[in-house]
């Protein structure tokens, strides 16, 4: 089950964002002062000018910290009950909400873990999708 | 603000019932609530010359303040609706007190009042902006994202939390007014099912229909007026995280501590001097989080603070004597001021025996707002 992208507020300033996870690619936005930042904003939260650029994350990073859903706020999310919603740092320094694959009931997730993208995974569902950095792809947990 | 301390005072507080209120609307509990303040204080309405509301959670207002001054009928000098959440409650209090130490206004109401109870609760279930495509959704999640990352960086809480649960519907089961007054042991707590992992179902607040209302004015009009029991305003602080949770650069510590420090330098008081606390606890963490804040203990030891009974009543520090948000009513902020009221003025349901000093933390979103209040006898 996958949530269309109906849902998204896509505006002319985060389009970009949108349209490169699509294809399995993690941007931020870089300011020429140095400050790297997401979610899209049209002005650097740090100076407040609009010299920035859309630059390709690494996709490695850790986890800062995870919550798990064992009740559905949308009609859409029963399908994958129980499942986590992750807060990961990159390396280059902006964080963002995402979800930890293979570990839908938290377990395995640990505080501070190195993470990376999965951009088989990315591409297909059209949001990030990390895994733990040691844990291979379709590695099997049960 | 040095100069401030003490020189204005708490004339005179009201609430409707707390709970379910078919019915009513946001309005009409606002009036009521004013209505039973200015009774309190023996003031009469047209005294007042400010009305400072908190807008409603559960619904959009517009103008809101001004709904608000024409079903009080009163024409104030300043009127109006602020939004800042939970904070707003103490915030608008000590825009009021400034307000009236600099001789804008004399006689000020503070209100607040929703019915997300019998109408709308989607605010607290609501999708957190494009991340909900990852299933990021409640106002509950982003509190278990702050607490996973305490127990990441100071070990399980589990017991901690649950002590502040535990206290808090003990003392919701001593107050007739209370909506939830069943007790809770710690077996039920951590029995309890999760909201979302790691908050518990005890971890969360009420949600109530209800409306609260203070009457602020200075200490000398107070005396004019022949207010039977002022209590003063010693320290009033403010802070705003303003970030999301997930841009935080820390998520376990937040500007509360600046909001207390600033409530502290204006009452010339440090923590050890506070004799009851209402903390606002939307959720068990806060409290946590906010005792921790506000030096009652260092970061990261709350859980051994609040063990052996020290937050209930009896111990040494007694915390949220009403039951607070998790067992009173989950209307926020102002409930709580009000039962730091009764304690200084000796006519809490479970008062403190000898209590001069009492501190209220009020906040709001997900820890982005946070105000501090001080009161003394």
């Amino acid at each position: 089950m996958t949530m269309t992208t109906a849902e998204l507020t896509i505006t002319p300033v985060s389009e970009p964002y949108w349209t490169s996870l699509r294809c399995g690619r993690l941007k931020f936005q870089s300011c020429s002062c140095g400050h790297k930042w997401l979610p899209p904003r049209a002005e650097c939260p740090s100076c407040l000018n609009t010299d920035w650029q859309w630059v390709e994350a690494e996709g490695t990073g850790k986890l800062i910290s995870w919550v798990v859903y064992h009740v559905a706020y949308h009609a859409s999310l029963n399908d994958r009950l129980p499942y986590n919603v992750a807060l990961v740092e990159l390396d280059e320094g902006p964080r963002l909400i995402t979800n930890i694959l293979d570990a839908s009931d938290g377990r395995g997730l640990s505080g501070d873990a190195p993470v990376v993208l999965d951009t088989g995974a990315t591409k297909a569902c059209q949001r990030s999708q990390f895994r733990l950095e040691h844990q291979p792809a379709n590695a099997n947990l049960t | 603000m040095n100069q401030m301390s003490g020189k204005t005072v708490i004339a005179g507080v009201g609430a409707t019932a707390f709970g379910k209120l078919p019915g009513r609307d946001i309005v009409s509990l606002n009036v009521e609530a004013c209505r039973k303040a200015l009774k309190d204080a023996g003031v009469p309405k047209d005294a007042v010359d400010a009305v400072f509301v908190k807008v409603p959670t559960s619904s959009r207002e517009f103008m809101f303040g001004q709904k608000v001054c024409e079903a009080l009928g009163v024409q104030p000098k300043i009127g109006g609706a602020w939004d800042q959440g939970g904070a707003a409650n103490i915030s608008l209090i000590s825009f009021a007190a400034a307000s009236i130490l600099a001789g804008q206004c004399s006689v000020a109401l503070i209100c607040y009042a929703d019915n997300p109870r019998t109408g709308n609760k989607q605010t607290y279930q609501r999708p957190r902006g494009d991340d909900a495509i990852y299933g990021w959704f409640s106002t509950a999640a982003g509190y278990a994202m702050i607490q996973r990352r305490h127990m990441i960086e100071y070990g399980a809480n589990a017991a901690a939390l649950g002590e502040i649960a535990v206290a808090a519907r003990r003392h919701g089961a001593a107050n007739p007014y209370a909506q939830l007054r069943k007790p809770l042991t710690m077996d039920d707590y951590m029995a309890g099912p999760w909201v979302v992992d790691p908050l518990r179902r005890d971890d969360c607040c009420l949600v109530s229909d209800g409306g609260a209302a203070i009457l602020v004015m200075s200490a000398e009009a107070a005396r004019t007026f022949k207010v039977p029991a002022p209590v003063p305003i010693l320290g009033l602080g403010q802070c705003q995280t303003s970030w999301d949770v997930q841009l935080r650069p820390n998520l376990t510590s937040t500007v509360a501590d600046v909001s207390a420090r600033m409530a502290f330098e204006m009452a010339r008081l440090r923590p050890q001097d506070m004799d009851v606390a209402q903390i606002y606890d939307c959720f068990t963490i806060t409290v946590l989080m906010t005792l921790e804040d506000y030096r009652f203990c260092r970061k990261g030891e709350g859980g051994r603070f609040v063990a052996d009974g020290r937050i209930q009543i009896g111990g040494e520090l007694p915390l949220n004597t009403s039951g607070g948000l998790l067992s009173e009513t989950g209307t926020p902020g102002l409930p709580l001021v009000i039962e730091g009221v009764r304690q200084m003025r000796g006519s809490a349901n479970l008062q403190v025996s000898g209590a001069k000093k009492c501190i209220i933390s009020n906040q709001g979103g997900t820890m982005h707002t946070h105000s501090t209040l001080i009161l003394g006898q």
